[in-house]
């Protein structure tokens, strides 16, 4: 880029909230963990999954669209969402969203597919804990059991009054993210850290 | 809430989905070909069937489909769904209509040994104390020694009507209170007449105290509330006082799942956990009292049992026993609502981080209620005198808390169950005087009694009481007649005229009753969700059958679900005799003294004589005309009663008359408890820009637009709103000014068919558009009326961006998915939202080109490099950004778009590059006065859904050339062609300082003529202008371009204010400024 380059750094939706998610984690002692993950790579994939963009989208990223609703596959540091039948998001690590998006559209050749960076449009919060299921429960109606909703599993749904993309992460105890549009963001932490003041 | 199952996705709840009307109503192929009539058919005219309806359904907050579903829309149910493009199941059934598994005669368990028939005296053999009786310390006349659950070691003192006493951890302040020798608690509504003390549960109906401390809280029944050191109640005539200051308690809500809710821990609700408990299933058993047992805690029998079961219980890992916890609504799809009571009982001690109570919102595979029966009373004179009781409730407060409700007992009885409360208040000390029995021939029970020492008066029943105000005297008589009559003097009336089945949450489910001939009740009898009845709810009375119909329905609920019941261990329990209960609602006999039927809303037979004198024929009738069963306890006690008495006036059988509706909440719920934490700053989502902190900082005050903050004016020091608009005004029209534009919604558009889809839905051309361009474009609705506006920008061959007004970003991309995925799923285009991706700054003023210019090196800012409608790429501070020459204020702007992240930083280097120019921040008032300059429309402003882009003046914005587009057919509507529909137009008032308020009506006369006034019109949005220098309006106006120049007359208060209509564009009609 060239030298008129600003070096200001970048701010997050939750940045300005960090310090309190990270007083409450500290004071559970353990049981609840709550922090933003900033800045992750997102891309938004609409193809058909019939189509031969797909198996070749999925050859390019290492592991193929999940087809089963609600389910999330992983590869290194790509974690692909179901979203809806023609429709999955990219999860990777900050700044990998144009790479990515160059190998699905290079990989889908003259078929149509749809590729949007949405890296800004949700911010990622961990939730995690022995108590994070608890928390969770106080404001989104799925069933967060784990054996309704392990590893694996995702949903589009709701927390509190706002929408969510909520995922259980791979390993146990790893707990959740909680994906939420960015304009949210500040609402949705208050209401975490509200309903976190049992456990801390 | 109902779970609806999305065809992708599975079931979620309701709240998750839009509706979206009748399905299988496609877009006709050539509207151009269709009749005004056919057209309207299209556009107006839905079925409204009752039963089975196919509609449109999409999982706005889940996976965006838009889907079929088959509701019954009688029931609710959801019976099919199906994706968009399938056909319509052939025949859909509706979920069978399950009866109540009959009542189990299942092969009775072994018992080791039948034991005595006789209901077990209770613990020990001591006898109630002497003492005082009133105030102050432990020994009482009405405290038994050693009977009860109380915990004696621990002391409680309370106050109650301004007097001390002390009770026990274990009492509730109704059984504290009757140890120490009080039973008044409360005087009646209507009438002002002493009440007492009537019963031991939620059933209550006299004893509503108010709570005065810790917290206030108004219309608790004394029978529910725990007591705790420092309670402080006081009676009340009938009616509480809410609190004055904000509850400082948390409440909270929780979801749960389970594969089987039980609702009651008494007998049949233990078995039915027991067997469900080790089969790996997910129980909750709710019970509303601190510990299990149900009626067992009030009999005191089979205690070691129910401890054993409950510690099996809270030893399960998928086992949750939720103590202390009403379910109170029973909703579609087996979701329940429960609220526990979590710290209620710990008064002053209550943790503050821990929630006062909690909702469950409980949705459950199967649902077994275990509610148990409420005894209920007879109407005879004076039956509300303190010391009258309901026989079991006084044998509750004697096992129970060890508190004698009276010394000197009569019983009254129709029934057989009386008999057992006889016999232990007996054992108890209480001299039982005699039971009154309404049967001739009372059977095995009364032997019994007479055996144990009580005389038992067959056929007779009590014809008045007296006492002032507690009672002292009752009167008997022979069934039905007047001579005869012997007084006995005593201090306790036990009444059992039955039993109710708890049949509220069954038939909140959509369950029917049906009437029981043997029992001279209603009884739960089919349903069509997952549910069973056990125990007393069902009608069962017989501890062994009800104790093997709660285990059977348990297992048959896991069993269901795949799992394997055990056969738990049931207690042996002895057969009792039985002989029929006689059905008595009205004790005959002549007398002047009221009988009361709803104790709680002073309701009289008599009342209920003129309510079926005036003419009523029907319960839910008899109940509005008198207020009968209206009251808190929701005639718990009364409500069959006042069927029976209904159906004695009319000369009809109770079975003809069935009972009033029964609704949530089973039982009153606080509405701190229903608001939870959705209160204050969490009461509604706030959605906030990146520079929302920036705003707030220099002092912004706010509008709410949605959801949405955005700044509405920065006041400065001393600044009123109109100075501090005027001002900012003044800077974007004469200087440079910017605002936060980032709510404006944006949609992603990509595909080979982008262009295609545009041009369906927008009224415009938007394929023609130039990659590098922007287009303004409406939208509007099949009927024609303007749905929404914003700019359309190309990004490539293959791909726009679309903005949206801020409100609408949903709803228009909703809009755009339902076109695609029902009507024109072949298009190959798809749509993303990117509100949240982009934060959007205006670039406002003849002095922006300079101030963009000087942080864009390398941008060609000059109007032939970069004209009016073209947007670039480029670094602006150096940050990547997307400008965009767009203008909603007529001056020379651009929008320049960048990622949130980084928005903070473009604004400061924006507002010191600006500095030398007087940058002024703004907010949407001075966005709005601009644009009403103008005459640019706000959609939802100055339309209501009513109005054509043609109305609005903007013919230009409507394609003549495109084949179709949605609205395109309705312009050729005879209503859509009327000379005098309403125009969008200017009005300028006379005097230039005068302010229309807006929604102001405008007539034609000078003289306000008589109603009906004819009017022309209204003011949609209403200004002072700094650069006209005077005030101005926008309004719609019937024909309102055909009257420019016209002079109208607005009412505003008791003035006609003149004005003069204008055209809508007030300010540079050339657009002279739009290039700077």
């Amino acid at each position: 880029m060239a030298d008129d380059t600003l070096t200001a750094p970048l701010r997050s939706p939750l940045s300005q909230v960090a310090d309190r998610l990270a007083a409450a984690t500290r004071t559970s002692e353990g049981a609840i963990r709550l922090a933003e993950l900033p800045f992750l790579a997102q891309l938004n994939v609409r193809l058909d999954a019939k189509g031969a963009a797909a198996a070749a989208v999925g050859l390019a990223l290492d592991v193929p669209l999940p087809l089963q609703p609600n389910s999330v596959v992983r590869a290194g540091e790509l974690t692909v969402l179901w979203l809806g039948p023609d429709e999955w998001l990219l999860v990777g690590p900050p700044g990998s969203g144009p790479e990515w998006e160059s190998r699905i559209r290079e990989a889908a050749g003259d078929e149509p597919v749809a590729v949007t960076d949405v890296s800004a449009q949700r911010t990622t919060l961990l939730v995690t804990g022995p108590r994070a299921r608890d928390l969770l429960a106080h404001g989104c109606p799925l069933d967060l059991h784990p054996r309704a909703f392990d590893s694996g599993r995702c949903a589009q749904t709701t927390l509190g009054r706002t929408q969510i993309v909520l995922v259980a992460r791979g390993e146990p105890r790893a707990g959740f993210w909680v994906l939420v549009r960015s304009s949210f963001a500040g609402y949705l932490a208050d209401w975490l850290l509200d309903a976190a003041t049992e456990y801390i | 809430m109902l779970l609806i199952p999305c065809p992708w996705c599975g079931p979620r709840d309701e709240a998750e989905f839009h509706y979206g009307g009748q399905a299988h109503v496609p877009y006709p192929q050539t509207p151009a070909s269709l009749t005004d009539e056919e057209w309207a058919r299209y556009l107006f005219f839905r079925d409204n069937p009752k039963g089975p309806f196919a509609e449109r359904w999409t999982h706005a907050a889940g996976c965006r489909r838009w889907f079929n579903a088959v509701r019954d829309t009688s029931t609710n149910e959801v019976l099919a769904v199906y994706r968009a493009g399938e056909e319509r199941p052939a025949t859909v059934e509706p979920r069978p209509v399950t009866s109540q598994p009959s009542p189990a005669q299942p092969a009775r368990p072994a018992f080791e040994d039948e034991a005595s028939s006789v209901p077990k005296r209770g613990p020990g053999g001591g006898s109630p104390q002497d003492g005082t009786g009133r105030g102050g310390g432990g020994e009482s006349l009405f405290r038994h020694s050693t009977r009860g659950r109380i915990d004696r070691d621990t002391p409680l003192t309370f106050t109650f009507d301004g007097t001390e006493y002390q009770g026990f951890r274990g009492d509730t302040l109704a059984s504290a209170l009757l140890a120490n020798g009080v039973i008044q608690a409360g005087t009646s509504i209507k009438l002002g007449r002493p009440r007492g003390i009537f019963s031991a549960g939620v059933e209550e109906p006299n004893a509503v105290v108010q709570i005065e401390a810790p917290f206030p809280e108004p219309m608790l029944p004394a029978t529910t509330v725990e007591l705790y050191d420092g309670l402080v109640a006081s009676s009340l005539p009938g009616q509480g006082r809410l609190a004055t200051e904000p509850d400082p308690a948390r409440y909270d809500a929780v979801h749960a799942h389970c594969d089987l809710l039980i609702v009651g821990a008494g007998p049949a609700g233990l078995a039915a956990a027991a067997a469900a408990a080790r089969s790996g299933a997910r129980v909750i058993l709710a019970d509303d009292q601190p510990e299990p047992g149900g009626s067992l805690l009030g009999t005191a029998e089979h205690l070691d049992w129910v401890a054993d079961v409950t510690g099996q219980l809270d030893a399960a890992p998928d086992v949750r026993v939720l103590r202390r916890t009403t379910v109170f609504g029973y909703y579609d799809d087996n979701h329940l609502l429960a609220v526990e009571r979590r710290t209620n009982h710990l008064g002053a001690d209550a943790p503050e981080n821990v929630s006062r109570e909690r909702v469950w919102r409980i949705r459950a595979r199967h649902v077994v209620l275990a509610t148990g029966a409420h005894e209920r009373s007879l109407a005879f004179p004076d039956n509300d005198r303190p010391g009258v009781m309901l026989a079991a409730s006084a044998r509750t407060h004697v096992n129970r808390h060890g508190a004698l409700p009276g010394r000197h007992a009569l019983v009254l009885t129709t029934n057989d169950s009386a008999y057992a409360a006889a016999l232990d208040l007996a054992a108890a000390g209480v001299a039982v005087a005699a039971i009154v029995d309404t049967r001739p021939e009372p059977g095995e029970w009364a032997k019994r009694a007479r055996a144990a020492g009580i005389e038992v008066l067959p056929g007779h029943a009590v014809t008045g009481t007296d006492g002032d105000p507690r009672l002292t005297a009752v009167t008997v008589a022979p069934y039905g007649q007047s001579v005869g009559q012997r007084e006995y003097a005593v201090d306790l009336l036990l009444v059992s005229g039955g039993w109710n089945p708890v049949a509220h949450l069954f038939s909140q489910s959509g369950g029917k009753l049906r009437y029981d001939e043997a029992l001279g009740s209603f009884v739960p009898d089919t349903c069509r969700q997952a549910v069973e009845v056990v125990g007393g709810a069902s009608g069962l009375h017989d501890p062994a059958e009800v104790l093997a119909q709660g285990a059977a329905a348990g297992a048959r609920a896991v069993e269901a679900e795949g799992y394997t019941a055990e056969t738990p261990s049931l207690p042996d329990v002895a057969a009792l005799p039985q002989t029929p209960p006689m059905h008595v609602y009205v004790v005959p006999g002549a007398s002047d003294a009221p009988r009361f039927v709803d104790l709680q809303r002073d309701v009289t037979v008599d009342d209920l004589a003129r309510a079926t004198g005036a003419g009523m024929r029907s319960v839910e009738h008899t109940k509005r005309y008198t207020t009968a069963g209206t009251a808190n306890d929701q005639g718990k006690t009364s409500g069959v009663l006042a069927s029976g008495v209904v159906a004695e006036l009319l000369g009809v059988d109770i079975s003809a008359l069935g009972t009033t509706t029964f609704r949530p909440p089973y039982t009153p719920v606080s509405f701190a408890a229903l608001a939870g934490r959705d209160r204050g700053a969490l009461s509604d989502p706030v959605r906030t820009t990146a520079l929302h902190a920036w705003h707030v900082a220099h002092g912004a005050l706010f509008e709410n637009v949605g959801q949405w903050k955005r700044p509405w004016y920065y006041p400065r020091d001393g600044e009123d709103m109109e100075a501090a608009v005027l001002r900012e005004c003044r800077a974007a029209r004469e200087g440079v000014a910017f605002m936060d534009a980032s709510t404006l919604g944006k949609i992603d558009v990509q595909g080979p068919d982008a262009g295609v889809l545009l041009d369906r839905l927008y009224t415009n051309m938007m394929s023609t558009l130039k990659v590098g361009m922007i287009r303004y474009g409406v939208m509007c609705r099949p009927d024609g009326m303007v749905f929404d506006d914003g700019t359309v920008i190309r990004l490539a061959q293959d791909r726009f961006l679309v903005t949206t007004t801020t409100g609408n970003a949903a709803a228009v991309l909703d809009w755009m998915e339902e076109w695609l995925q029902t009507e024109w799923p072949e298009l190959k285009v798809h749509c993303t939202s990117v509100t949240e991706q982009w934060a959007t700054v205006a670039l406002v003023g003849p002095k922006s080109r300079e101030v963009l210019g000087s942080l864009a090196p390398r941008l060609a800012v000059a109007n032939e490099d970069f004209p009016f409608m073209a947007w670039r790429e480029t670094t602006v501070a150096g940050i990547d950004a997307r400008v965009c020459r767009i203008s909603f204020s007529g001056e020379l702007a651009y929008e320049i778009n960048v990622s949130p992240w980084a928005a903070l930083a473009l604004w400061e280097a924006l507002y010191e590059a600006g500095a030398a120019y007087g940058i002024t921040p703004y907010g949407t008032e001075t966005m709005h006065v601009l644009r009403a300059e103008k005459g640019y429309p706000i959609i939802g402003q100055d339309t209501d859904g009513t109005v054509t882009p043609q109305d609005l003046g903007m013919s230009w914005v409507v394609s003549k050339k495109k084949p179709d587009f949605v609205g395109k057919r309705s312009y050729a509507r005879a209503d859509t062609v009327r000379p005098d529909r309403k125009h969008l137009v200017g009005l300028l008032p006379e005097d230039h300082g005068t302010l229309l308020p807006e929604g102001t009506h405008l007539i034609a006369d000078s003289v306000l003529p008589a109603p009906p006034v004819p009017m022309l019109g209204h003011v949609t949005s209403s200004y002072r202008s700094a650069a006209l220098g005077r005030t101005f309006a926008l309004a719609l106006i019937k024909g309102g371009r055909d009257r420019i120049g016209e002079r109208l007359y607005a009412p505003v208060g008791d003035r006609l204010v003149p004005v003069t209509v204008a055209g809508p564009v007030l300010y540079d009609p050339e657009g002279a400024r739009r290039d700077g």
